[in-house]
C-alpha cells in the first residue's frame, strides 16, 4: 500500500499523473513536464515535497551528535540558518545527503524520502554506540511539505506569508505561526529558481494549498502545481546531484564536487576515509556533460574517449530551458577537465559530448 | 481511455492500420502519455527491411527511452519526417499527425497476430 501526503485530495482534483516514487503515490505531472518546467522558470511552480523525510533532533547532546554523524560542520551554526550536509559511512560513501536547520528548541533534518528508514537506522545504531543523550522524532508523516519556487514566487509570496521573506537569505529560515499554524519556512529549493520551503501540519494542508496556489482553473495564475518529473529536469539544469544517481553509498562527497559540504578537520563518520582520498585526489570526478544533437544519454551508459571507457552517465535529460541534451557523470580525472570532448555510447551509437561547467543553467541575476 | 476501432496492437504499444498492402505504425495515447513529452524519435528510412516483432525505431522523451516495434514484416515505404523537428506531435495526436512509418507487408496473415482494440485496452489495464 502506497503512503500518501496529505496533498494527495489536491493531486486526484488536479488532475496528476501519480506514480510510486520510493514508496509514496506522487505527482509525475499535472499538464506535462516541459510545460511545467518552464512556469517554473518563468513565473512559479508549488510541488508538494512531503515524501521527503523530516527528522527533529532535540535535547543536550543533539548538536554534539549530529556534529559527529555529518559531513558537515554545524558547531558554529546559528539559529534559523540551513545547511546542506552528506551522511556518510566509515568508508565515506554517501549514505544520504540532506539539509540541517537550527530552530530555537530543535534541529530539523531533511533526508531522501527513499533513505529515511536507512538513516533512521543507522542514527539510532550510532546513538547507541555512542551512548547519546537526546530526542529523535520522525515527524515526516505528521507534516507536510511544499516547495515553492520561481521567480515570480517571492514577491507572491510576500503578501500571503507572514515571514518577512525579503530579509530571509538564501539558505535561512523562520519559524511562525500563521492563524495558529505553525509553518517553518526556509529560503531554498532545488530547482535552480528562488523560493521556498515550507514544512506545515499535515491537516492544514488543503488550506494552505488553496492559499499558496490559488485557484487552479486559471491558466494564467502565478504559482501553478508541478510534478516530480518537472523537478527532475529543473535540478539537472541546475546541475544538483540526485541520491541514486550521483551520489550512492558507492560514491564519495569529494568526488562528486561536495567538498564544501565536508568539513575534514573534525572528526565524524567517514572522516578518516574521505581525509585519505582528499590527500591523494578524487579517482573520478563527477562533471556535466552536453551532448550533440537531440538524444539522452541516460543513468549507467558508457562515457568513452578513443573506444576506452573512461566514465558512466549518473543522469541524462534534455534540458527544456537550455534546449541542449545533457547529462551528469563520473569520468575518471586525468580526462574531466572542462572542454574535453568524449563520446557518449547510447546503446551502440556513439554520440559526441563534450565536457562543460555546471551548472548547466544560472538563473539570470537581478 | 479508448482507441481507434480501425487498426490493430501491440502489447508494446504500437498501433497498425491497414489500407491496401500499406500497414501504417504509430504508438497509442496511452504509451505516449506514459512516455510524456517526447525528445527524439529515431526511425528507420525509406526501403529498409522491417521484421514482424523485431525493433524498427527508438522514441526518447525527458523521462525515459524505449524501443518501437512492429508487429509485420515489409519494406519501409514512407516516413513521417515532421516528427525530426516536431517530435511533440507523439504527444499531441498519436493517431493521426503524429503517425511513424507505412510499411508495404509481405505476409498479410502476420496481422491475425495483433490484438483488437478490445484485447489491446484489457492488455493495458483499461
Amino acid at each position: 500500500m502506497l503512503k500518501r501526503t496529505p496533498f494527495y485530495d489536491f493531486h486526484v482534483s488536479a488532475g496528476a499523473k501519480l506514480v510510486d516514487f520510493a514508496g509514496w503515490e506522487m505527482p509525475l505531472l499535472y499538464r506535462g513536464i516541459v510545460p511545467e518546467h518552464e512556469q517554473t522558470r518563468n513565473s512559479a511552480s508549488i510541488f508538494d515535497v512531503s515524501h521527503m523525510g523530516r527528522l527533529y533532533f532535540s535535547g543536550k547532546e543533539a548538536p554534539t551528535f549530529l556534529n559527529r554523524a555529518l559531513t558537515r560542520n554545524v558547531a558554529d551554526q546559528k539559529v534559523g540558518q540551513c545547511r546542506y550536509s552528506l551522511v556518510c559511512n566509515e568508508a565515506g560513501g554517501v549514505m544520504d545527503d540532506v539539509i540541517i536547520s537550527r530552530d530555537t528548541k530543535n534541529w530539523i533534518l531533511v533526508c531522501n524520502a527513499s533513505n529515511r528508514p536507512k538513516i533512521l537506522a543507522h542514527f539510532n545504531q550510532l546513538r547507541r554506540g555512542w551512548n547519546m543523550d537526546f530526542d529523535l522524532a520522525d515527524q515526516t508523516e505528521a507534516t507536510g511539505m511544499v516547495a515553492i519556487q520561481g521567480p515570480k514566487a517571492i514577491a507572491k509570496l510576500a503578501s500571503i506569508l507572514p515571514v518577512d521573506l525579503a530579509n530571509l537569505k538564501r539558505y535561512q529560515f523562520e519559524s511562525t505561526s500563521f492563524m495558529l499554524v505553525k509553518l517553518t519556512v526556509f529560503r531554498s529549493g532545488y530547482t535552480g529558481e528562488d523560493g521556498v520551503e515550507i514544512i506545515l501540519p499535515g491537516k492544514m494542508a488543503s488550506m494552505a494549498m488553496k492559499l499558496l496556489a490559488g485557484k487552479l482553473d486559471r491558466p494564467d495564475a502565478t504559482i501553478q502545481p508541478a510534478g516530480l518529473g518537472a523537478r527532475d529536469t529543473l535540478r539537472l539544469e541546475a546541475g544538483m546531484p540526485l541520491y541514486g544517481h550521483e551520489l550512492t553509498e558507492q560514491t564519495d562527497p569529494l568526488s562528486a564536487g561536495l567538498a564544501f559540504a565536508v568539513d575534514l578537520t573534525k572528526d565524524f563518520v567517514g572522516a578518516e576515509a574521505l581525509r585519505s582520498i582528499a590527500q591523494s585526489g578524487p579517482k573520478r570526478k563527477l562533471v556535466g556533460l552536453e551532448l550533440e544533437g537531440r538524444r539522452i544519454a541516460r543513468q549507467e551508459m558508457m562515457v568513452l574517449l578513443d573506444n576506452q571507457p573512461v566514465g558512466q552517465i549518473t543522469s541524462g535529460t534534455f534540458g527544456p530551458t537550455i534546449q541542449k541534451s545533457i547529462a551528469m557523470a563520473y569520468v575518471d580525472a586525468p580526462h574531466a577537465a572542462e572542454g574535453t570532448a568524449l563520446k557518449v555510447d547510447l546503446k551502440g551509437s556513439q554520440v559526441d559530448a563534450r565536457i562543460v561547467k555546471l551548472p548547466f543553467y544560472k538563473r539570470p541575476s537581478k | 481511455m479508448s482507441a481507434p476501432t480501425d487498426r490493430r496492437y501491440l502489447q508494446t504499444h504500437e498501433w497498425h492500420k491497414l489500407q491496401g498492402d500499406i500497414v501504417t505504425i504509430g504508438i497509442t495515447q496511452f504509451a505516449a502519455d506514459e512516455l510524456t513529452d517526447i525528445t527524439f524519435i529515431d526511425l528507420p528510412k525509406v526501403g529498409a527491411k522491417i521484421q514482424a516483432n523485431q525493433r524498427f525505431g527508438e522514441i526518447e522523451s525527458v523521462k525515459a527511452t524505449s524501443d518501437l516495434y512492429s508487429g509485420v514484416s515489409g519494406t519501409v515505404t514512407q516516413v513521417n519526417d515532421a516528427l525530426q523537428n516536431e517530435p511533440g506531435l507523439i504527444n499531441r495526436d498519436p493517431y493521426e499527425s503524429g503517425w511513424m512509418i507505412k510499411i508495404q507487408i509481405t505476409n498479410p496473415a502476420e496481422l491475425n497476430n495483433l490484438l483488437s482494440v478490445e484485447d489491446y485496452l484489457k492488455k493495458v489495464g483499461h
